[in-house]
């Protein structure tokens, strides 16, 4: 058993299954109960350690910690003491002092969440750190996939956008291909790291030719710095190359889904009635990030560390 | 006066010898001198070197005496078996007039354990726009010859132009840190297969190898003394074989760090292991030491960059780069370059003494023991092992990427202008001038 999540690429096969398998149990159980609450994490306090702003993970967090009734601290760097130049192991030192028992940080640093565990005692989870991963959004959209298809292995999985910048794109490289996915990476070369080379993955530069025959298709999100940044030369470009329009929808296979990790921007890489649209599991990506973190919490935080279970 | 006497000194590996070391100066090498009342150094298995010279410290006063001062670093240098160190600009204030080199050079001399030479900055307050006072700071008192933005590349290929014309006038060299910094907004890390992996920004080698291609041609059109600082990539090493078979004036270092250590380290997102130029590949590890060992690069330099600790201890991003280098300089050489027998003690003593005191205009440093030579010397035990622990490092700080490995060769006594600063391992209360 893991005591930290920091990066979808040290979960094997078997755990990432373990963490799926419990997201399915989460669902049967609050489905059976009149109050959708679980006393699994009852007097465990769950720290959400927000350096960044993302409401929705800040409150998927939130609400599956509270659906496991857990105590849920929320720390949020604009109205805590960051801003006056504390330093991240005088907080994590705090929180160790305040009796944590996970913290889940979400932190513009690559590492970040990975420095924390040597400053404190708690489980930590990393809910995105910089440029480098965000693990809980891989399993969600792994249960998401998996939730259609039945599987994993074997799907042709189509990853578009700013790979570059993206800790969605690196988590999902690494768990999607533990399962057994084939993935493609669709990116303008600008967007993709020189190192990619070394990544179990397809790289292609030609949206259309990447379409064909696609399972999944997962958009990335373009962020506002790059747009002035010589990466592309400008966002109608861009959006024509690589936007996932309603013509290029229709040439998906009748049972091909389109993703989106959020937020989205509707008319840059994504047209408004593809978000829309009955392929688009984007709301759903969004209901079982719910779950999945409740499986993630439960699994790091309850009983192995032997106090109270 | 009544001097050493060092008994059976193994001079640059040789066969033992005795060295009688008077009024600070080396009187006599011989088979069993006579020392009378000379204090005895018994040197049964040791390597004497003329006294290490580094032309790249980070000494960090003025500004940021809680990471090191010019005192404490002196005292570092000389357990590392230095005689001579050449203090970089980048302090704060930065060293860009007669006044600051002065004032370094002067806490040099108060400190008495390795002799401080002060690299003047290139451009006024390392901005890169205007030249700083180099002939003011020439004629100082420090003597300035070696010129250094180190920290920052002199980017602006006029001005560079300019600098390299201008200090042939007192015979100085201008010392590049190559970096394009267009090319390494942001940069974290080596770009390639490991920053990619890691999320973190790429410092791509080209921004190293551009800078020191421009720069070779520079200094060949106007004539001038270049010396590229802390050469880290298999094609700057190349550039520079380039550079020599065209006989232009260029010479080039190398850290220890990069003969040693690869990007793999940063997957621990320990900033320890952040430094710039970054740690790159296996296989630039491999080409800076043939370059080293085949005198294409011409010397190693530490780069000896300490850090308070809470400029260490917090994200990778947020960090400051750089890592200490002068206490391990010289076994991390040993180890990669000595045993592998790619350097023999002559050898190490050209890259690390005789040709450093050339570059940085020392001429009272790299001189090989001989009768009538100032006695800047090191003794080294070369079998010894030692194991790396940074709360015993001198100064401050304690940014060593070394902890906790073992390393061969350990510095015994070092000697500056006859009178020992190191002896048996230990400090001595140093030069009284």
């Amino acid at each position: 058993m893991i005591s930290h999540l920091l990066s979808a690429a040290d979960l094997d096969r078997d755990f990432a299954t373990l963490v799926l398998d419990t997201a399915d149990g989460m669902a049967a159980a609050i489905s059976n109960r009149e109050v959708r609450k679980l006393p699994t994490l009852r007097g465990r306090t769950v720290v959400n350690l927000f350096y960044e702003d993302s409401t929705r993970t800040r409150v998927s967090f939130e609400a599956a910690a509270k659906r496991l009734s857990a105590d849920v601290v929320t720390f949020s760097a604009k109205g805590s003491s960051v801003n006056k130049g504390e330093s991240l192991k005088d907080t994590a030192l705090t929180l160790q002092a305040m009796g944590a028992d996970g913290v889940v940080i979400r932190h513009g640093a690559s590492g970040a969440a990975q420095r924390l565990t040597g400053w404190l005692e708690g489980s930590v989870i990393n809910a995105g750190d910089g440029t480098h991963e965000h693990p809980t959004q891989a399993l969600l959209d792994a249960y998401t996939i998996r939730s259609r298809f039945g599987r994993l292995e074997g799907l042709k999985v189509a990853i578009v956008g700013d790979i570059l910048h993206s800790r969605v794109a690196r988590s999902n490289v690494a768990l999607l291909s533990t399962f057994g996915a084939r993935i493609t990476l669709v990116a303008p070369p600008t967007l993709l790291p020189v190192g990619v080379s070394a990544w179990p993955v397809d790289v292609s530069y030609d949206f259309d030719t990447a379409l064909a025959d696609c399972d999944v298709v997962m958009m990335l999100r373009v962020q506002a710095e790059r747009m002035n940044d010589s990466f592309f030369p400008s966002v109608r470009e861009y959006s024509r190359r690589y936007g996932l329009d309603a013509v290029r929808l229709a040439r998906l296979h009748d049972d091909a889904i389109v993703m989106h990790p959020g937020p989205m921007i509707r008319g840059m890489e994504i047209a408004a009635e593809v978000a829309d649209s009955a392929r688009s599991v984007i709301v759903d990506q969004v209901t079982n990030g719910v779950l999945v973190r409740m499986a993630v919490l439960y699994l790091l935080l309850s009983g192995e560390r032997g106090t109270t279970a | 006066m009544s001097g050493w006497l060092i008994k059976g000194a193994s001079l640059l590996g040789a066969e033992p010898v005795d060295v009688l070391i008077r009024d600070g100066h080396i009187a006599e090498i011989g088979d069993r001198l006579d020392g009378g009342s000379a204090s005895v150094v018994d040197a049964d298995g040791l390597v004497m070197l003329p006294g290490l010279v580094d032309v790249h410290t980070h000494l960090r006063e003025p500004g940021r005496e809680d990471a090191e001062t010019v005192a404490s670093g002196s005292a570092a240098a000389a357990l590392g078996g230095f005689t001579a160190v050449c203090a970089m600009a980048n302090t704060d204030p930065v060293a860009d007039t007669a006044g600051v080199v002065e004032q370094v050079w002067s806490l040099g001399r108060d400190a008495g354990y390795v002799d401080v030479q002060p690299i003047g900055a290139v451009t006024v307050g390392l901005a890169g726009e205007q030249l700083a006072e180099l002939g003011a700071m020439a004629t100082s008192a420090a003597k300035v010859r070696m010129f250094s933005d180190d920290g920052h590349c002199v980017s602006d290929s006029r001005l560079m132009r300019r600098a390299l014309e201008y200090v042939k006038a007192f015979d100085g060299v201008i010392a590049q840190h190559a970096e394009d910094p267009k090319l390494t907004v942001g940069a974290q890390m080596h770009e390639g297969v490991v920053s990619a992996k890691l999320g973190l920004a790429g410092w791509p080698a080209v921004a190293e190898e551009a800078i020191i291609a421009r720069d070779a041609l520079l200094a060949g059109h106007v004539g001038s003394r270049l010396h590229v600082c802390h050469v880290s990539t298999a094609g700057s090493v190349e550039i520079l074989r380039w550079a020599k078979r065209n006989n232009w004036r260029v010479t080039a270092e190398v850290c220890p760090h990069h003969l040693l250590l690869t990007d793999e380290l940063a997957a621990t997102y320990d900033p320890v292991y952040k430094v710039n130029p970054p740690l790159r590949t296996a296989a630039d590890v491999e080409a800076l030491r043939r370059g080293l060992a085949e005198g294409v690069i011409d010397v190693v330099a530490t780069d000896h960059a300490p850090h308070a600790l809470e400029d260490k201890e917090c994200e990778w991003g947020a960090a400051r780069p750089g890592m200490m280098g002068l206490q391990t300089a010289l076994s991390i050489v040993v180890e990669t370059m000595v045993r592998s027998g790619a350097l023999d003690w002559d050898g190490v003593a050209e890259r690390m003494s005789r040709k450093p005191a050339r570059i940085a205009g020392l001429s009272d440093h790299g001189l090989d023991p001989a009768p009538g030579v100032v006695a800047n010397v090191t003794l080294i035990d070369p079998e010894a092992r030692w194991t790396v622990d940074g709360a015993k490092l001198a100064g401050p700080s304690r940014n060593t990427p070394y902890a906790g490995m073992t390393l061969p060769g350990m510095v015994r006594a070092t000697f500056l202008r006859g009178e020992p600063t190191v002896l048996d391992g230990m400090l001595t209360e140093g030069l009284k001038r």
